[in-house]
């Protein structure tokens, strides 16, 4: 109890004299096995209860007067009837204080508290830090602190005292064991241990010794393994080293079952935690000691030996030792591919079951095991080779490298870990052209790696590689771009490529002629480099700076020469590249000027889905604009994309046909084109059970299509409606826009409209104005106008919308002028209803409306005015115009040169015009003089009220 | 030089273009001339065969910066067909088509055979580590300096001992470097290497012999150089 107690448990603050116990669930455990002691103390030891202790344990209780029964007296402060020999009562209670001077009275009062009992205990425990001194005297406590009994004293002591003792010594232990024993399923010392071994054998064995000395601080070892304190265990602690490095102090160390760490015994301060925790042994002294961490890697392969070894002798430790390999050196290298397992073993809570079934699984495949390792003696074997091999030497090595797995992931790993890659990137910075290749065709392999690449690219390799795209000898030039090609696949790398002028070179790379039909082997040659050239520009088109260079470079019409060629190999990287590259503005352009629309139409007849989908693609981003739309008609590209969409297990190629799809309909000529091919049938057919990038573009594409009245009772034809509605309920915010761009565009056929509205799809629109996408807004409220418009019943059915026309309202708060024009026009429409147009202006519409009117955007300027000639219907809604100032500018958009925006401002200023006052206002500002000016039949309604009120 | 030896010199290149590949008669003309030139001034006393081992050697040396002494003995080798310890005017045209514009079969049958010191038709282990025994820096740390040889050998024969019988024999050979044509010369270098023939002491020696040789054909001596 006492040495739980005062250093099992965990205490809030320890400093105060009166911490409190944490509620932990390690604290839980030791408080309810206290109070089960406690409890059955009467029953089970009645002659030791008796003992009255030598001072009182004294604790504020939650217990009242009432709460004692017979055996006590309670007139006045309660007092047990049971007294010791001097007439004392052997439990005192005045409140909130309690004493109490025997376990008797104590078991007593743990019954009496009921089930605040843990209460009791904790609070007792929590008030007398040092029960055993207050039970037993000081004398015992510290003969049970020591944990060691001298029996010859026992003497001087009564014998009931020692009993007493010795229970208490056995409940402490008692209790420890059990603790121990929940402990144990999370702390696993042999992991820890054998690591230890393993770091000690460096101090000795290896090329060169990375390590002075290992030694654990105590050499006694519990039954458990582990060699902290038990007390120190219930903390997670297995043991504590000290490790004397080569080139630092000594490394005091911690190893608990959270990770190992350095504690302040070296700096006398305790075993507190002075530094990060790291996963294991060696990733602390790899960050610690340099020295350890340059000499490490050279261990590698004495470290596999002995694993091997040890494999054999112990078939069973094999899963534990595995773990410690694993955790500690080739961790990295063996089982990368399961970082969830190499955490497991981190941290060294593997549950039992789990272990179990790692052991069968080792068994299964003990070859495994034993294979492994072998490669990366061979690849150590031959790195050093490189190393210190002349030319043939290394020629031969890599020869024998090139056999090896080279896609293998762990070959990779280790090929780098053994300080291969740096060999290899040394071995481009010299003159021997054989070196070169052999070292590229390696590099070339390994790089489809993430990690290879990003590594090359720390050490300076990218650099040496773009050198070579200079060199006279085209095998290498070839393979410095395909290496690039892998390696340019983040943004760090493609930027290094640009920096060091590697852009330019492969561009340079591309010129060749590729369409001659008889190539001598020399031409051949170049059309290999001008494909990997090709390659290597399409991986670093990513970067928009890249694609920029790439154009300045003159990369473009090579890359329109290369779209010539009659080999997909060709093509899809040169297709790539400039579909990638499409996204800039100047690209497009350049891809329609220099003729290369004819190609990539030419190709999406190819049988190759791959190339297909790049063209579709480059079309797809090409044909926003209305000269390449039309050319692609002229080539006859439209037929082939539909038949594209028959290919509608290819999702990518799918998603890119349908998008090239969507871009051409854009022209009405297109349209018609299309719908001889059936497109519309088929593109209604994919609404459903598509990814969301390729429904986009369907949507997008049937948004176009319903621009034409018949294809709008088309899609209705084929069922389109229903899965458009359903749609709306999506979260993609592309898709949004374009799904309610479609819906608007069906509704304005009535028949669609009836069935829209049966669907509910009218308010499903009107929810997406709560959408944060501004788009999604603006589109949103695009699309409610031809709802209104055509709905049968368009008052009522938006006057069922609960809320809808406040959140219209509110939408005149936003700062996007699309989503304000949208919102204009729909409220144009609303406000034709007279009973909503009541209820907007309860909203305060009219005031949002005025302090919009000081805008410049045409568009907003058009919808606005028609909202403010329809709200003006009802009520003081012009007056209250007026007096928000919004007269003034309205007058000034007659200016304006879009004619449309005159017309609504005529018609809105016609309405204002009903209040004198606004009549006034609009005299001052010369409305007579721009309208006489203007002089259009369109303001035939202005000159009416300027007869009349004027 | 005289009418008569330069009339002799043209019957003779007709006659050897004719049976040799890649030369065209001009070509054939120069390299005999200078041939000639290579061989020095006749001697005093007797005439001579053809280049000897020393003279060889010295050439491939100055031209070619090869240094190895063992390939160069056995470039000699296979360059004297007729074993004669003499490379003569002829051996040494038909030694040069090879190796300055030979297809990849020529070289492929040319680099065995400088391989085959004992001339055997076979590349034994022995004479494998006779050929890379200065390949590996010995690291005096180990036990046997030349284990890293051995293992070499033994790496190499598994790469390129399809028949595993523990040799190389042409075939073998052949196809190992039809797979990785980096294999070509892999026990030295024996063939001209593309940096050797661009560096500067060879564009000097080449200065000197064209001002003696007009209308020599530029691309003579630079086998690679149509790749520029």
């Amino acid at each position: 109890m006492g040495v739980l107690l005062t250093k099992a448990a965990q205490w809030t603050t320890a400093s105060s004299g009166t911490g409190k116990l944490e509620f932990t669930p390690m604290n839980e455990f030791l408080l309810k096995g206290i109070l089960c002691f406690v409890e059955q103390f009467n029953f089970q030891h009645p002659q030791e209860a008796e003992h009255v202790f030598e001072e009182p344990l004294q604790w504020i209780t939650t217990l009242v007067a009432s709460d004692f029964k017979t055996d006590y007296d309670i007139s006045g402060d309660v007092q047990s009837q049971e007294k010791d020999s001097e007439g004392h009562s052997l439990l005192q209670l005045s409140p909130p204080t309690v004493c109490v001077r025997s376990f008797s009275q104590l078991c007593k009062l743990v019954h009496l508290a009921g089930d605040k009992k843990l209460e009791e205990v904790r609070a007792c425990l929590e008030e007398n830090r040092d029960p055993l001194v207050k039970i037993l005297g000081p004398f015992f406590a510290n003969i049970m602190e020591r944990g060691t009994v001298h029996t010859q004293d026992q003497a001087k002591d009564s014998e009931v005292k020692v009993r007493l003792f010795h229970l208490l010594q056995n409940m402490d232990k008692q209790l420890l064991a059990n603790l121990l024993e929940e402990i144990s399923e999370w702390l696993d010392p042999t992991s820890v241990k054998n690591e230890v071994e393993l770091l000690k054998q460096f101090c000795t064995e290896g090329e060169k010794k990375v390590l002075k000395t290992v030694r654990y601080t105590s050499d006694y070892e519990f039954s458990n393994g582990c060699r902290a304190p038990l007390w120190r265990q219930l903390h997670g602690e297995i043991c504590y080293l000290i490790i004397e490095p080569y080139d630092s102090e000594d490394f005091y160390i911690t190893c608990s079952n959270a990770g190992v760490f350095l504690n302040g015994v070296g700096e006398q301060s305790g075993y507190d935690r002075t530094s990060d925790v790291y996963k294991d042994l060696v990733t602390l002294l790899k960050s610690r000691s340099p020295h350890f961490a340059e000499n490490i890697n050279n261990q590698v392969q004495w470290n596999i030996d002995r694993f091997t070894v040890i494999n054999k002798k112990h078939p069973y430790r094999c899963p534990l030792l595995l773990q410690v390999v694993k955790s500690t050196l080739i961790c990295s290298l063996l089982f990368s591919k399961d970082p969830a397992r190499a955490m497991q073993v981190e941290t060294f809570s593997e549950s039992s079951s789990e272990s179990e079934e790692e052991d069968e699984q080792l068994e299964r495949r003990p070859e495994n095991n034993i294979d492994l390792p072998a490669e990366y003696w061979q690849i150590q074997k031959l790195v050093k080779y490189l190393k210190g091999g002349d030319q043939t030497a290394t020629v031969l090595t890599l020869c024998a490298m090139m056999d090896l797995n080279l896609m293998q992931e762990t070959c990779q790993l280790a090929i780098r870990d053994v300080g291969g890659l740096e060999v290899l990137i040394n071995l481009l910075d010299t003159d021997e052209v054989k070196c070169k290749i052999g070292s590229l065709k390696i590099l070339r392999k390994i790089s489809n790696n993430v990690q290879i690449c990003r590594t090359t690219v720390e050490m300076g390799g990218l650099r040496c590689i773009v050198k070579i795209l200079d060199s006279p000898v085209k095998e290498l030039k070839a393979l410095a771009a395909e290496t690039i090609a892998n390696i340019a696949r983040f943004r760090r790398a493609r930027r290094t490529v640009r920096q060091y002028d590697g852009i330019k070179k492969l561009v340079k790379l591309l010129d060749c002629v590729p369409n001659l039909t008889r190539l001598t082997a020399d031409q051949e040659k170049d059309v290999d480099v001008a494909r990997c050239g090709a390659l290597a520009l399409w991986s670093c088109s990513k970067s928009t700076k890249n694609k920029e260079a790439i154009r300045k470079a003159g990369g473009i019409p090579l890359l329109g020469r290369l779209l010539k060629s009659p080999h997909e190999n060709m093509l899809i990287p040169v297709v790539g590249t400039l579909q990638e590259c499409a996204s800039e503005v100047s690209y497009r352009i350049a891809i329609q000027t220099e003729g290369m629309i004819k190609d990539l139409v030419k190709n999406l007849s190819s049988d190759n889905d791959e190339l297909q989908m790049h063209c579709a693609s480059a079309i797809f981003k090409c044909a926003e604009d209305q000269e390449t739309r039309d050319l692609v008609r002229k080539y006859r590209g439209l037929q082939p994309l539909v038949l594209l969409l028959g290919k509608a297990e290819n999702k990518q190629l799918l998603a890119a046909a349908t998008g090239a799809i969507w871009k051409c309909s854009i022209s009405m000529e297109n349209v018609a084109k299309l719908q001889e091919y059936k497109a519309l049938e088929i593109l209604v057919g994919l609404l459903s059970d598509q990814p969301e990038e390729v429904l986009v573009n369907v949507v997008g594409a049937l948004g176009e299509f319903a621009q034409i009245p018949a294809n709008r009772a088309t899609i209705r034809k084929y069922g389109g409606i229903k899965p458009l509605v359903n749609l709306l309920t999506g979260t993609n915010q592309a898709l949004l826009v374009n799904v309610t761009k479609a819906v608007g565009a069906c509704a304005t056929d009535k028949d669609n409209m009836a069935f829209i509205d049966s669907l509910d799809g009218v308010r499903l629109v009107w929810s997406l104005l709560k959408n944060p996408s501004t788009d999604v807004q603006s589109s949103a409220a695009w699309a409610l106008c031809p709802c209104i418009e055509n709905a049968k019943d368009a008052g009522e059915m938006v006057r069922s919308l609960v809320g809808g026309l406040e959140l219209i309202v509110n939408l005149l708060k936003s700062t996007n002028n699309e989503v304000l024009a949208s919102i204009c026009a729909a409220i144009t429409k609303i406000a034709k209803d007279k009973e909503n147009l009541a209820v907007l202006t309860d909203h305060g519409v009219v005031p949002l409306l005025a302090r919009l009117t000081n805008t410049s955007d045409d568009r907003l300027r058009y919808n606005l005015a028609g909202a403010i000639g329809h709200c003006c219907m009802w009520g003081s809604n012009r007056v209250s115009f007026g007096d928000t100032g919004a007269v003034a500018p309205l007058v000034h958009y007659l200016k304006s040169k879009d004619s449309a925006v005159h017309k609504s401002t005529a018609m809105a200023l016609y309405q204002l015009s009903k209040d004198p006052n606004n009549c006034i206002t609009m005299h001052e500002k010369g409305v007579v003089k721009i309208l006489k000016c203007n002089g259009q039949e369109s303001h035939i309604h202005s000159h009416q009220w300027l007869n009349k009120y004027c | 030089m005289s009418a008569m030896s330069r009339k002799l010199v043209q019957t003779l290149a007709e006659t050897i273009s004719k049976q040799v590949e890649h030369f065209n008669k001009t070509e054939v003309e120069c390299l005999i001339r200078e041939f000639k030139v290579l061989l020095g001034e006749p001697g005093m006393g007797r005439a001579v065969n053809g280049l000897d081992r020393v003279k060889f050697r010295s050439i491939l040396h100055n031209i070619f910066g090869m240094t190895d002494d063992m390939i160069l003995d056995g470039v000699f080798r296979t360059f004297d067909k007729d074993n004669d310890s003499f490379v003569s005017m002829k051996e040494w045209i038909e030694g040069l088509s090879v190796f300055l514009r030979g297809t990849l079969d020529e070289k492929i049958k040319y680099c065995f055979h400088v391989y085959d010191l004992n001339n055997d038709n076979y590349i034994s282990r022995d004479e494998m580590f006779h050929m890379l025994k200065n390949s590996l820096i010995r690291q005096p740390t180990e036990e046997d300096p030349d284990e890293g040889i051995k293992d070499l050998v033994e790496i190499t024969l598994k790469k390129m001992d399809h028949d595993h019988d523990g040799r190389l024999s042409l075939a073998d050979f052949e196809k190992a470097v039809r797979e990785e044509n980096l294999l070509l010369e892999a026990f030295g270098t024996c063939l001209p290497d593309m940096a050797v023939i661009i560096n500067e002491r060879f564009m000097r020696n080449m200065v000197t012999y064209i001002s003696r040789s007009e209308g020599l054909n530029l691309t003579f001596y630079f086998p690679f150089f149509s790749e520029y």
